[in-house]
């Protein structure tokens, strides 16, 4: 049985103003697989975020409903994890109470929530700003944290809205590495929202392409290059023929989106 | 010669430079109002020298037990203050956190808001007497609606990011409260009450022009009928000088409750 499942999920928000309400998504399927890593890539505004709010229970659907391991998705849950575009570290908290948020809230004992901090720090590298402030941390070492903080609750999906979209293209790669090696080792559930179309194949087994609005799963494109992998595969020949299939697709949206906007 | 690199926009400056800036001002200001009334361009009757002002200064602690009219007015503003704060903090948490509350509360809010605390002063005294009472009842009316106000706006204005992340960590409704909305809104809810403390000030001086027989206000009433003007500016100087002092007692504070906010 799949571990998530979306059926029918639209959404639409009413008209501003006395307009015509717009359709943000389009009634969409789709079955999640346990340990898939899913990315959903399309142009902005396409709708991608809105859906993963809908699973985080964020936003709720205007037809259609959400399943995780069988269960309806009302409200938003320790059970999906979230990492946000934009930085949403608790400015009042260290990096390492940052972590222990969601323990605390779930009354985990001290001393664990101890180490799974310890543990977690350590996988993304920030041990030696344990007690750091996020305000003294660069948008990617926040964003590490952020990550920490989501996984150091062990949902059982991890949901990701364009986390590293604020940050600069080097640092971009070195996140899509960490995260990927973070997989590798713990095989989550992730679901991904992206418009760039290398990191979007460089770390899923499947990519799923969305057309401008209303979104709509236009194309699930799987992904086989073997695992573990490394920054070397982007420029290997499968991933080439993956990009160019993926940049045609997200081309015709992206134009799509621009005539709809003129 | 370029640009002084002093002024650029946003700047800091060291902390010595400041404090001597700062000073620096103090200085001018009694430099300048010496020069007035000690060179002659204004009569004695209208404003004392600082000579003289400080020298009444002298008397009223010597003579006059000016300290204990000092100590009663910072009681008053300080007891009906912390009144408005026990009802004000939790109505405007409450408030800006729950929009059926903010309903409920907000237009009357609004409304009292406006209501000037020292029109209240003839029924008060109808009411509650002269005594310490309608003291305090002139500070609380002055203080606890715009608490409530602003609290209710700086909750209102959280970062909805921030809540939806406490959500999606499994925070409660009543984590989000208590662990999201207020640790995040304490820096600026700080600010607001230094400010409307600087407001009490005014009410409480108020309060004692009209119907008091003792702090700073009597004391400056009092100084009118003998046209005693070295008296009272020194009393209004001493406002001045609590309300310093009160200032970076709070500042020190929020640097040393809220290390992690940037924001000031």
């Amino acid at each position: 049985m799949a571990k998530l499942t979306i059926s029918g999920v639209g959404r639409i928000f009413p008209g501003v103003q006395g307009g015509p309400p717009t359709t943000a998504l389009d009634p969409t399927d789709l079955s999640v697989e346990d340990n898939d890593f899913i990315t959903i890539l399309g142009p902005s505004g396409c709708g991608k975020s809105t859906l993963l709010r809908i699973i985080a229970g964020l936003d709720q659907p205007t037809s259609g409903f959400v399943e995780l391991d069988g269960n309806r998705v009302s409200r938003p849950g320790a059970d999906r994890g979230m990492v946000f575009q934009s930085y949403t570290l608790f400015p009042w908290l260290s990096v390492k109470q940052n972590i222990c948020f969601g323990l605390r809230e779930k009354g985990v004992p001290a001393k664990e929530q101890d180490d799974i901090a310890a543990h977690f720090m350590e996988q993304v590298g920030l041990t030696a700003f344990a007690n750091h402030f996020p305000r003294m941390l660069s948008g990617g070492m926040q964003q590490r944290t952020a990550l920490a903080r989501a996984l150091a609750n062990d949902p059982k999906i991890l949901l990701l809205d364009e986390p590293f979209g604020a940050l600069d293209h080097q640092t971009r790669s070195l996140m899509q590495e960490l995260l990927l090696s973070i997989w590798e080792k713990h095989r989550k559930t992730v679901l991904f929202v992206t418009h760039d179309i290398e990191e979007s194949i460089f770390m899923a087994n499947r990519v799923l392409v969305m057309t401008a609005r209303p979104g709509r799963i236009k194309a699930d494109v799987p992904v086989s290059i073997p695992h573990p992998r490394d920054y070397k595969i982007k420029t290997s020949p499968a991933f080439a023929e993956l990009k160019e299939q993926l940049t045609e697709d997200i081309r015709v949206e992206t134009l799509r989106a621009a005539e709809m906007a003129a | 010669m370029g640009q002084n690199s002093s002024f650029e926009p946003l700047k800091p400056v060291a902390p010595r430079t400041r404090a001597v800036l700062g000073v620096g001002f103090f200085v001018l200001f009694i430099a300048v109002w010496a020069a007035a009334t000690l060179g002659g361009f204004i009569k004695p009757l209208f404003l004392a020298d600082p000579v003289k002002t400080f020298a009444a200064g002298y008397r009223l602690f010597t003579e006059y037990g000016f300290l204990s009219d000092i100590g009663i007015t910072v009681y008053r503003v300080m007891g009906g203050f912390v009144l408005a704060m026990i009802v004000g903090l939790p109505l405007g948490i409450a408030m800006g956190a729950f929009k059926p509350i903010e309903a409920f509360f907000g237009p009357f809010v609004s409304f009292a808001r406006y209501l000037p605390a020292s029109a209240f002063i003839p029924l008060l005294i109808l009411w509650a007497g002269v005594g310490e009472a309608q003291k305090l009842l002139v500070i609380f009316i002055g203080s606890v609606f715009q608490i409530v106000l602003m609290v209710a706006v700086i909750i209102g204005e959280t970062r909805r990011d921030l809540m939806e992340a406490a959500l999606t960590l499994g925070a409660s409704r009543r984590g989000v409260v208590t662990r999201v909305l207020l640790p995040n809104a304490s820096p600026q809810i700080a600010e607001t009450l230094r400010l409307v403390l600087g407001w009490a000030w005014t009410y409480v001086i108020v309060a004692e022009l009209v119907g008091a027989d003792s702090g700073i206000g009597h004391m400056i009433m009092d100084s009118q009928r003998f046209l005693d003007t070295g008296q009272m500016i020194f009393g209004i100087f001493i406002i001045g000088v609590i309300g310093l002092i009160t200032d970076f007692a709070f500042r020190a504070i929020n640097v040393w409750l809220f290390p992690w906010y940037a924001g000031r």
